[in-house]
């Protein structure tokens, strides 16, 4: 075959009025449109279908309930709530309870999974190979049985308020969960909060400054010490200043329990437990996936300039992995948080087990609360999602 | 998700295309009539003496004896039954969606369920209440003195909200642990996990037979609520609601006039004329709802009468030993009392 010399004549305008009819931008808009319309339909169908059938078997439907009394306690209470609160603000404590238990297990999962992930790749050989067990064994095992199995184990092994541990500061550990003095912030906290923020903005700052004078200069400061400094420091000195308005309230053991102070619940415990060490198993294998798809070039010419190995990491190996491991790490991070649902099998009170479990069981409205559910747990991900998406964008490879 | 959650959601999308699926369908007993048996709702945690499998496999409990009363009444043969074990959030759902043709789990008979559920009891087949179970080393001996106790409690179920209702009007407080299912329930109270357990006294009775050590754990006075305790059926089948309401009375009635399953026989004979509109020998009160004449014969010699299923699974013949208290006939001071045959 020959090479044609002359390039194929470009298409034809469209000449004829009724051509449209075969333009590749009009038919595209014309079958968009009528999916788009056959998707409304659907869901207006199946919509109408459903509130006519609930209707005709007499069941009650809308979302009036979310206003009646709901007239059950909730175990754990990050806002206040009452049994005389309504089920939407049951709805709202429990969804609470959800992310409580999706933020802790994602940055338990994250730690846990970056050290397993690196430490399987170490040349020390013990310490890979405990990580290989780790990450072969609870990747392999069901989560609600693994759930089970720290429920069981942390209550078995404990024993009772009474006989419980006794730890420093008044903590006390028992089946009843961890208990610790909570702190009481008095008059002029407020000054130490703001501290706080002051501080973290202060060292966004000055981590650009670095930046910038790295690039012009070469000089390296020594952002993370000085950041750390400025935010353990200036809450420190404003906290003094303040004249230290911070109590605690130190548990005590009165009649069954302890009154007072912060507790960490078994059910909170187990699930946590269960939550990061299975999704930290996934994570060590995507992190180590990640550091094994950068070219052990790029280290062997880190080290020939004379980088120790630990910067090398830091500054070379992992920036250009975490290209790999942002996509599969986002999946992580929506199983861990759509897999919290199981805590219904540990009795931690979370949007599923209140919600979709007391709230759905007293007022009978399947439909409804299983539609809200589904669409709370849909909107997390979408969040956590774009989040992540954006953090990716963050970090690729720009080249230049 | 859990597989609950999944069930209780396919019976959402279930309930939203019945009718497209579905023409208008005949009645419950033309459906039970054509499959052949009956399907019923039990407690899928084993509540003995209500609804639990033997070693054997085979189902035992008052409420089982209710669906085979259903059967007996419709095929003349008790064994023409079906169990389905419910826990307490799928069960009415289940009955909602068809999955069972009736529900026998110890459910509470409350307003909203019988209003807004598209369900309705027919009856009352064990007047309970509410009670607390304690372990003996606490020194308790009223639930007044739970002030500040963790209690182990069953989700969305009518003991959960009494529970704060109670600890509310008494000016107590108690920190609430939470299970979906009974058997966590029974398995976080057994480990310590909290000092008291709530639910029907009939069910504290059946699961502190279950604990490691049941002579450790006391019931507790207190009845703290109604708990009537009854058949249900789907709303909007007159028919089988009556077949499934006139089944139980016919176990009272039959109590009552000293029918047994050991003398239904010769008392066919009888010339007491309660007793002869009662075994289908005078009138016709059986096909009058679609069933044969003989259908609380058939009960009775099936299933035998409300005592004697009472005895049997939860009264002195059993492992439970629970006194007839307001389960007695109201001839004898309690509440059972079926209207007349006639």
């Amino acid at each position: 075959m020959t090479l044609r010399d002359t390039a194929p004549a470009p298409l034809a305008a469209p000449s004829r009025a009724g051509s449209w009819l075969y333009d590749p931008t009009i038919r595209g808009i014309v079958y968009q449109v009528a999916l788009a319309l056959f998707l409304v339909l659907f869901g207006w169908w199946i919509f109408d279908n459903t509130v006519q059938n609930l209707r005709a078997a007499n069941i009650a439907s809308g979302f009036g309930f979310m206003s009646d009394r709901a007239g059950f306690d909730i175990a754990q209470k990050p806002i206040e709530f009452t049994p005389d609160d309504t089920h939407g603000r049951a709805f709202l404590v429990s969804l609470v309870n959800t992310l409580i238990v999706a933020a802790l297990g994602i940055v338990g999962a994250t730690v846990l999974g970056f050290f397993a992930g690196v430490a399987r790749l170490s040349p020390n050989w013990l310490l890979s190979k405990v990580a290989m067990v780790y990450v072969e064994t609870f990747r392999n095992v069901p989560l609600l049985l693994q759930l089970l199995f720290w429920y069981k184990a942390v209550l078995s092994v404990l024993p009772g308020p009474k006989q419980g541990v006794v730890l420093p500061l008044g903590s006390n550990l028992s089946n009843r969960g961890l208990i610790v003095p909570r702190p009481v912030p008095g008059d002029g906290f407020g000054a130490v909060e703001i501290a706080v923020l002051v501080a973290i903005a202060a060292v966004f700052v000055l981590a650009r400054w670095a930046k910038s004078r790295q690039e012009a200069t070469g000089q390296i400061f020594p952002t993370f010490r000085v950041g750390a400094a400025v935010v353990v420091g200036l809450p420190l000195v404003v906290f003094l200043l303040a004249g230290m308005p911070l109590s605690f309230e130190y548990p005590e053991l009165k009649g069954f329990n302890f009154v007072g102070g912060f507790v960490f619940k078994p059910e909170l415990m187990a699930l946590l437990l269960g939550l990061v060490i299975y999704t930290g198993a996934f994570i060590a294998e995507v992190v180590r996936a990640g550091i094994m798809a950068i070219s052990h070039g790029q280290s062997e010419a880190a080290f020939a300039l004379g980088l120790k190995p630990g910067v090398t990491m830091r500054r070379i190996i992992i920036p250009q992995a975490m290209r790999v491991i942002i996509p599969p790490l986002t999946s992580q991070y929506l199983n861990l948080t759509k897999n919290s649902s199981l805590a219904v099998a540990v009795g931690y009170p979370d949007l599923v087990a209140v919600f979709a479990g007391s709230t759905l069981n007293i007022t009978g409205r399947a439909v409804e609360v299983i539609f809200l559910t589904m669409g709370v747990y849909l909107a997390i991900s979408l969040v956590t999602a774009a989040f992540m998406n954006w953090f990716n964008t963050r970090v690729a490879l720009i080249e230049r | 998700m859990n597989a609950t959650s999944v069930k209780t959601l396919a019976v959402g999308a279930l309930l939203a295309t019945a009718a497209a699926v579905a023409p208008a369908s005949a009645g419950t007993l033309d459906d039970v009539k054509a499959k052949g048996f009956v399907q019923c709702g039990v407690n899928g945690a084993g509540l003995q003496g209500f609804g639990a499998p033997d070693d054997k496999g085979d189902w035992k409990g008052l409420d089982v004896d209710m669906c085979r009363a259903v059967a007996a009444a419709v095929f003349g043969d008790a064994t023409k039954v079906k169990f389905t074990p419910l826990n307490a959030k799928e069960r009415f759902t289940a009955l909602q969606s068809k999955e069972v043709d009736m529900l026998a789990r110890n459910s509470t008979w409350t307003m909203s369920r019988d209003t807004q559920l598209g369900i309705q009891f027919t009856g009352v087949n064990y007047y309970d209440g509410q009670g607390f179970m304690a372990k003996k080393s606490l020194g308790v001996s009223s639930a007044k003195e739970l002030n500040g106790a963790s209690i182990c409690v069953q989700s969305g179920t009518t003991t959960e909200l009494n529970l704060a209702d109670w600890f509310k009007a008494n000016g107590l407080t108690f920190n609430p642990v939470v299970f979906e299912k009974q058997e966590e329930a029974d398995a976080a109270y057994d480990s310590g996990r909290c000092d008291a357990y709530t639910t029907d006294a009939s069910g504290l009775y059946s699961i502190r037979l279950k604990l490691t050590n049941p002579d450790d754990h006391v019931v507790l006075p207190e009845i703290i609520s109604k708990e009537p305790l009854g058949p249900a059926v789907r709303q909007g089948d007159d028919q089988w609601a009556m077949i499934v309401k006139w089944s139980l009375y016919a176990m009272v009635t039959a109590e009552e006039f000293g029918v047994t399953q050991a003398n239904v026989d010769e008392m066919k004979s009888s010339e007491n004329p309660e007793i002869k509109r009662l075994l289908g020998l005078d009138g016709n009160f059986g096909e009058k709802i679609g069933i044969g004449a003989d259908w609380a014969y058939n009960i009775v010699k099936a299933v035998g009468n409300y005592g004697e299923a009472f005895d049997r699974n939860v009264g002195a013949g059993s492992p439970l030993k629970i006194e007839r208290g307001l389960n007695a006939l109201w001839s004898k001071g309690g509440l059972q009392y079926a209207p007349p045959i006639r």
